[in-house]
């Protein structure tokens, strides 16, 4: 640990200001709320708004684990854990099962979560309507008056232009039937793990100062059309690694000639199924 | 019969400035009104503080909803106004790029009112579009083009099909064939008649062209200054018309 800066970086009053604003977002679930973002010593777009909430919650006694695409040993991930190892002296781990603090770059974990843990999600862009609405004032009216018919333009232009929902991450959600909310750019295929989850779910997005939460067991329901359903990713293969047939598969090209495979991009749960397919 | 829409002594200030004052007319079902006047006069003014887009200074504006209850627009919520905007309104504008979505295809321009009602079936919305389409005269087969590849005419008539699609019981439009050229211009006019006998509409429409007023209102409201200066009958004022402002933009109207 650097003694040179407080525990987990941030001073008590910012840390104080960050559970303030969190406390808001538990009791108004997909509410988005304002906070005063930090600068963070990485640029943004690295994961500001998630490593202040965990900065925010951190006690001596938590596990970290840090996942970036699924993965734990990416530069994202391995830079973040290594900034909270450094600055706050927590253990940290890799295995889902024994972290009490999860921070997340666009995966939910595979192995389900318990009431016991909090995940956090980095969040670049926490407004689902800003692509067909530029104006803030107006987003945020649109909002109080959970005037959402908007989100499903683009719904239909997916269809109109693809024959189905192409919208593959970041599928806007509605929390507790009333706020739509973007899950972060998660894929589509995690939406089903928010709908009523154990374990508590914040977001941060530190460029836009935005946080909001999905408290445990809580209604979320990804849009759709009555004749176009909601639907999630589904592979022909099975993962080459452990053998998983209903994990999210990420497709690696392995050599020059265009050779591929498919693998588990959650790296925890695949070591985890070969460990136990060992003994 | 019973109107649809009063407005009383509606004045609206811009600081010292008089945007439009004392304005007062009745509108019952089915109607449709011209406000006629040089650039300038109030004309859109008016119809953007009749139509709550814009606070009056003074004065009042009821709107009778389809459930027979009289609202009064000036103590209406934020909320309540734009669900009548959504439910039983519409609004055209004259530059179709400010009403119109143009980053979406010009079918999701048209299904993007029913989906703010709730309507949550693609086929049926797909439908509807491509029948509303087909009524404005523009190739169903265009609707997944964007709106930025359409002619400044089909731009229009496709923010009219927009407008339409909800089956509003008020139209508010701001000089909707401004900037066409006249054959364009024939056209949608042509249009606006048919649709609005069709769906039995009421409408006021702005415009600074005498030959509009003719071709389709039965009343028309003369203004100049902010003030109005004659009402009646279309026919009546064109024909003979009292006030000398009316006189003059008559006259000065070119005829074949």
């Amino acid at each position: 640990m650097t003694p040179r800066y407080n525990f987990a970086f941030l001073d008590e009053d910012t840390k104080r200001m960050l559970r303030r604003a969190l406390l808001k977002a538990v009791a108004i679930p997909g509410y988005q709320v304002p906070f005063g973002s930090r600068e963070m010593p990485l640029p943004y777009g690295w994961g500001t708004g998630g490593i202040q909430v965990t900065a925010a919650l951190l006690g001596p006694d938590d596990v970290l684990k840090v996942i970036d695409q699924g993965a734990d040993d990416t530069t994202n991930a391995v830079n973040i854990r290594r900034f909270f190892s450094r600055v706050a002296g927590v253990a940290t781990t890799e295995h889902t099962a024994d972290a009490t603090l999860i921070q997340t770059r666009h995966r939910i974990p595979e192995t389900s979560l318990r009431e016991d843990q909090i995940l956090i999600f980095q969040v670049p862009e926490p407004e689902p309507l800003r692509t067909l609405e530029p104006r803030e004032a107006e987003t945020r009216t649109l909002h109080a008056l959970a005037d959402y018919g908007l989100m499903h333009v683009t719904l239909y232009e997916d269809i109109a232009q693809y024959g189905h929902i192409a919208t593959s991450y970041d599928y806007p959600v509605l929390v507790d039937g009333r706020f739509l909310t973007s899950p972060s750019p998660i894929p589509k295929f995690d939406n089903p793990k928010l709908d009523r989850s154990p374990a508590l779910m914040l977001f941060g997005a530190g460029r836009e100062k935005r946080l909001y939460a999905i408290p445990p067991y809580t209604r979320v329901e990804s849009l759709a059309f009555d004749d176009h359903p909601f639907e999630i990713q589904r592979w022909e293969h099975q993962c080459e690694l452990c053998g998983s047939g209903d994990s999210y598969l990420d497709e690696v090209v392995v050599d020059d000639r265009g050779t591929r495979m498919f693998v588990c991009s959650d790296t925890d749960y695949c070591s985890g199924r070969r460990v136990e397919a060992q003994a | 019969m019973s109107a649809l829409l009063q407005v009383r002594d509606l004045s609206l200030h811009y600081g010292p400035r008089i945007g439009c004052e004392a304005v007062s007319f009745d509108l019952h079902p089915g109607e449709l009104l011209c406000i006629v006047g040089e650039s300038g006069s109030g004309k859109s003014t008016l119809l953007n503080a009749v139509a709550a887009q814009l606070t009056p200074t003074a004065g009042s504006v009821r709107y009778r909803q389809r459930d027979g209850e009289w609202l009064e627009l000036g103590a209406l919520s934020e909320a309540d106004r734009r669900r009548l905007a959504r439910e039983e309104w519409g609004f055209v504008t004259q530059n179709p790029r400010d009403g119109l979505r143009l980053n979406v295809s010009a079918g999701a321009n048209v299904a993007e009112r029913l989906m703010a009602l709730g309507m949550r079936h693609y086929s049926q919305l797909r439908n509807m579009a491509s029948s509303w389409l087909e009524r404005v005269e523009i190739d169903p087969s265009r609707i997944d083009d964007a709106p930025t590849s359409f002619s400044g005419g089909m731009q229009q008539r496709l923010q009219i099909a927009r407008t339409l699609v909800t089956q509003p019981r008020l139209v508010f439009m701001d000089e909707p064939t401004a900037g066409l050229d006249v054959s364009v211009q024939a056209r949608i006019l042509d249009l606006l008649r048919r649709l609005v006998n069709e769906l039995g509409l009421a409408a006021v429409m702005v415009t600074h062209d005498l030959a509009v007023a003719r071709l389709l209102a039965a009343r028309t409201m003369v203004m100049q200054g902010g003030r109005v200066v004659e009402t009646g009958l279309t026919d009546q004022i064109l024909d003979d018309p009292q006030h000398p402002y009316t006189q003059l933009l008559v006259s000065s109207v070119l005829t074949t």
